[in-house]
């Protein structure tokens, strides 16, 4: 399956894949939609969007403001005019930042195979390095994103070698706050720490109901990045991974409350703030 | 590469509009657009350095959009409209009439007379590839800051230069579209 080819044609110029044949999806124009579902709950995003779509359309990064923070740092914008989100979700490689933001998000990948449309949720879908569960005849026709509920604030921060590489590591975060301007709901996401997009779901669970301060976000950080297992390569050990994914979700908590706290005050009725 | 065709590859009619002209080839699956731009067309200023969509050499405009030719296959841009080096400089208003060694005349555009001035390139090998993805640049922000700038070329390496004297002579050359008063067409 060839989409953007941003990642296949690299892969087949280094001989790293020999396929038969590829099928070309990229001007498949019924693929080719930013959609809005009618009760606004989630956005879906068709498979032959690229990712300088993401960052042209007009309201899309107001109301998902995580994805347009994460999309900035993905490559190049030539890189960008050409690859696909949902071909990046689907070569999953743990350094990209796409496949954080749909664990983060609790996304969908609705796919198509012989039997006929099925989805599969974010957390069932990425098996180890570059492996999903997509057998190879099917096809990912969109991703289903969540949008944040009143009063959410959203934040994605990584840190790499150089503006455009793939993240060193990359986390994001989803905060809501209930009336009192406590932590109704945390999501903590990272990229580049393990053979997968890895979500925080136990710092999650114990910061729900908590007050929110600076000390909250740092502790949060340090537990968050004491369940990481990530790996030493080339680019970086494993021990400074873990010390820069405390340090970004620290920051990433800590913006995204700035955020749901100034949609909360900026109208008085909340709304997602970028 | 071995531009040589295996006799049982099946070819393909590719139909493009490069630098405002019309071509039509029969090409193999596996060509690149880069390929089919330097050997099938002459057009050697689009360079290639990696073949693997990180230096940036080989970037061209794919229906207005920059894009890396060694990324694209030449079958995916039938139909297509593409410019190469070669046409950059119809792409924007023109500027000042220079004299090259053999004695041709040629006339640069602002963006090649501040790339010029700057000593924007030392081997020019990177060049191209900067000329097109810095041409984007200036048609979606004409009036980038530094940063901006950086964050456009970041896609492109250059082993000469150390980066500074490009970014200048973008930054001059956004300065004198202004000033001439209506950016890239
Ligand atoms: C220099 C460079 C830097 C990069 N930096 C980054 C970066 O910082 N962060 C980042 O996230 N990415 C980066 N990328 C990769 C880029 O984002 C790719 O666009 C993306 O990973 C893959 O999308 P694609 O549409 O190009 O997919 P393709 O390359 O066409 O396909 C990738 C894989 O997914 C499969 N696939 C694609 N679409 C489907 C589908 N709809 N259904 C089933 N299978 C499918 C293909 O079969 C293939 O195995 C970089 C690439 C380059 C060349
Ligand atoms: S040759 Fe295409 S990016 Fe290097
Ligand atoms: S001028 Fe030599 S690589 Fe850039």
């Amino acid at each position: 399956m060839l989409a953007g080819g941003q990642s296949l044609v690299p892969m087949l110029h280094m001989r790293l894949v020999r396929p038969v044949a590829l099928v070309d999806i990229h001007r498949a124009a019924d693929l080719d939609f930013i959609e809005f579902t009618p009760e606004g709950e989630s956005v879906r995003i068709g498979a032959a969007v690229r990712h300088a779509d993401l960052l042209r359309h007009p309201v899309l990064g107001a109301r998902l403001p995580v994805l347009r923070e994460a999309v900035a740092h993905v490559a190049h914008p030539a890189i960008r005019n050409r690859g696909t989100a949902v071909g990046s979700v689907c070569h999953a490689d743990p350094a990209a930042e796409m496949p954080a933001v749909l664990a983060l998000l609790d996304g969908e990948v609705e796919v198509l195979g012989a039997a006929g449309l099925y989805t599969v949720p974010a957390d069932a879908f990425f098996l180890t390095y570059f492996t999903t569960v997509l057998p190879p005849e099917d096809v990912a026709v969109a991703l289903r994103l969540p949008l944040p509920a009143p009063g959410t604030g959203q934040a994605f921060m990584e840190v790499a070698r150089r503006e455009g590489d793939f993240a060193l590591v990359g986390a994001a975060a989803c905060l809501r706050l209930d009336a009192d301007g406590r932590v109704a709901e945390a999501r903590l996401a990272f990229c580049g720490v393990g053979d997968t997009p890895v979500r925080a779901r136990e710092v999650e669970a114990q910061l729900a109901g908590t007050v929110p301060s600076a000390a909250a976000w740092r502790e949060a950080g340090a537990a968050a990045a004491a369940h990481l297992e990530p790996e030493s390569d080339a680019h970086a050990s494993a021990a400074y991974r873990r010390e820069v994914a405390a340090y970004l979700a620290a920051r990433v908590l800590e913006a995204a409350h700035r955020r749901a706290e100034g949609a909360f005050g900026a109208d008085g009725r909340g709304g997602a703030a970028g | 590469m071995n531009p040589a065709v295996h006799p049982d590859e099946t070819l393909y009619e590719v139909e493009v509009v490069v630098n405002g002209e019309r071509h039509v080839r029969r090409v193999e699956a596996r060509r690149t657009l880069a390929d089919f731009l330097r050997e099938e067309l002459g057009l050697t200023g689009t360079h290639i350095g990696c073949e693997h969509g990180v230096c940036g050499a080989c970037t061209v405009l794919l229906d207005g959009r920059a894009v890396r030719s060694c990324l694209v296959y030449a079958v995916q841009a039938d139909g297509a409209d593409v410019v190469t080096v070669e046409g950059v400089g119809g792409q924007l208003p023109r500027g000042r009439r220079v004299t090259l060694e053999d004695g041709r005349e040629v006339v640069l555009n602002p963006l090649q007379e501040a790339f010029q001035e700057h000593h924007a390139l030392q081997c020019g090998y990177c060049t191209p590839g900067f000329l097109i993805s810095a041409l984007e640049l200036l048609r979606e922000n004409p009036d980038p800051t530094e940063d901006e700038v950086r964050r456009a070329l970041s896609g492109n390496l250059c082993r000469c230069t150390g980066y500074q004297n490009i970014v200048d002579a973008v930054l001059d050359a956004a300065r004198r579209l202004r000033a001439a008063g209506g950016g890239p067409a």
